[in-house]
């Protein structure tokens, strides 16, 4: 075992970190957004509207990520040239980064359904009392208290995405574990690279759930 | 004149009828108690005033507006009427001063200073204005429903309904409560209140209103209601019998 090539490799590796955090980063927001309005369609009195948000969500939930990922590389451009007739080009990032947005919006979108439901119907009935529309009283009175609530899950699902990014190398994106496994397979130890790379997983991960689970106990009291 | 005036109101949940045809009226400046057994529909009515309860028949003249018209602008017509909750409903997440001021903002439009200063005048009035800085969970339930009843002040409305504002209440916080309803009664101000507080129906009310299974059994002058007990209805008798008992 020799760890000490990883030194000189550290440039790439942290590149391909920025690559796995930017993506992440990216998803847990645009997911997030997609997921909350998915979870507002849902909880609507429209059956279309909810009928739609439910197939989404079943839908995504019941297919592999990796399937989603490749199929928006794939499928996604080929599409875009049937209807366009010009070729188009979105890019592996892009492509990713829509793949997971959509995919991770369907579990944030029961998160943030679950949260929205666990505020008392007495607070949005005090909110239309005074007057308030639904628009306002779901931004200015249920979703600040829901979004307090759900902190941990929403926090917790973000560091699977995490973990889940790495599914990118299927589409050849420089993220922190491709990074690690090229720079490895070049100087010949794909071992000690990808066991340094498992370690870092763990550490940030790891931590990240512990500060979570602090977080719930501060929120709790 | 009338300010709410119930004409006829039936509401159903599925095949189960919770208001049989209620009819009441409510004039300007009169203090009005709805009391009745729980499960009566007395909850339920109040709230298809600001049409928090849509309801399938008849109609709620709240202003000259009707309720029931689908053209109507009910978040509107909601903000001229004040409203208190049973459980004070406060927004925690927001202090005292955001409590007060964010729909005087968000819906009058009222600048922040003007909505301010008319928070922290009603703030003031309910006894509070040292906890303005404060958060509704570090105040006791009294002191919250309090606020609350500001907070509705604060819109100015054309009426006030409560829906029992003190059967959430320890009992020694009960009476700071009835206080403040007490002195806006006394000011003249419309009020609708669900209650059991017979003393504050006595003290105030100008009509009692009574029912039981969805129907209103009673609405009579209050000097009737409770001066010529014989003539209410056996139901009337028997709650009143239970709750003024003690």
């Amino acid at each position: 075992m020799d760890f000490s090539q990883i030194i000189p490799a550290m440039p790439g590796l942290v590149d391909g970190m920025l690559m796995t955090l930017k993506l992440l980063a990216l998803s847990v927001v645009g997911g997030v957004a997609l997921g909350t309005v998915l979870a507002l369609l849902r909880l609507s009195s429209n059956p279309l509207l909810s009928g739609f948000a439910k197939a989404y969500v079943n839908y995504f939930r019941s297919i592999p990520l990796l399937l989603v990922i490749t199929w928006f590389y794939l499928a996604v451009p080929m599409l875009l040239n049937w209807i366009t007739g010009s070729f188009v080009s979105i890019g592996a990032f892009t492509s990713c980064l829509v793949a997971f947005m959509m995919f991770e919006a369907a579990y944030y979108c029961e998160i943030v359904r679950a949260g929205i439901q666990s505020i008392s119907k007495g607070q949005e009935n005090a909110a239309y009392a005074l007057g308030m529309n639904y628009g306002q009283a779901m931004r200015l009175i249920i979703l600040p208290q829901a979004f307090r609530k759900m902190m941990p899950l929403l926090l917790q699902q973000s560091i699977i995405l995490f973990q889940d990014t790495s599914l990118v190398y299927a589409v050849g994106l420089m993220d922190f574990l491709n990074a690690a496994r090229s720079k490895g397979d070049i100087v010949g130890l794909p071992h000690e690279f990808l066991i340094f790379a498992g370690a870092v997983y763990f550490v940030i991960s790891f931590g990240a759930s512990l500060s979570v689970k602090r977080l719930q106990k501060r929120f709790a009291v | 004149m009338s300010m709410i005036s119930i004409k006829n109101v039936s509401k159903w949940y599925g095949d189960f009828q919770v208001l049989t045809d209620c009819t009441t009226d409510v004039k300007k400046g009169e203090v009005v108690v709805v009391c009745g057994p729980s499960g009566s529909g007395k909850s339920t009515l109040i709230k298809t005033v600001n049409a928090l309860e849509p309801f399938q028949k008849g109609d709620i003249i709240v202003d000259g507006t009707s309720v029931g018209d689908a053209k109507t602008d009910l978040p509107k017509l909601r903000s001229r009427v004040g409203m208190v909750f049973q459980h004070f409903e406060l927004f925690p997440h927001l202090s005292i001063t955001e409590n007060l001021t964010i729909a005087q903002e968000r819906v009058l439009g009222r600048s922040k200073d003007e909505a301010m200063q008319k928070g922290l005048h009603y703030l003031d009035r309910v006894g509070l204005k040292a906890h303005a800085h404060k958060f509704p969970g570090q105040l006791s339930g009294g002191q919250q429903q309090r606020v609350a009843i500001a907070r509705a002040l604060a819109m100015d409305p054309i009426a006030m309904l409560f829906d029992e504002p003190t059967s959430a209440l320890d009992p020694e916080m009960v009476n700071e409560v009835l206080d403040v309803m007490v002195e806006l009664a006394q000011e003249g101000m419309t009020m609708m209140c669900v209650t059991h507080e017979m003393g504050f129906a006595r003290k105030v009310a100008h009509r009692v209103i009574f029912m039981d299974r969805g129907c209103i059994v009673e609405d009579c002058a209050k000097e009737e209601f409770f001066g010529n007990i014989d003539a209410r209805s056996e139901r009337a008798r028997q709650f009143l019998s239970k709750i003024l008992q003690h």
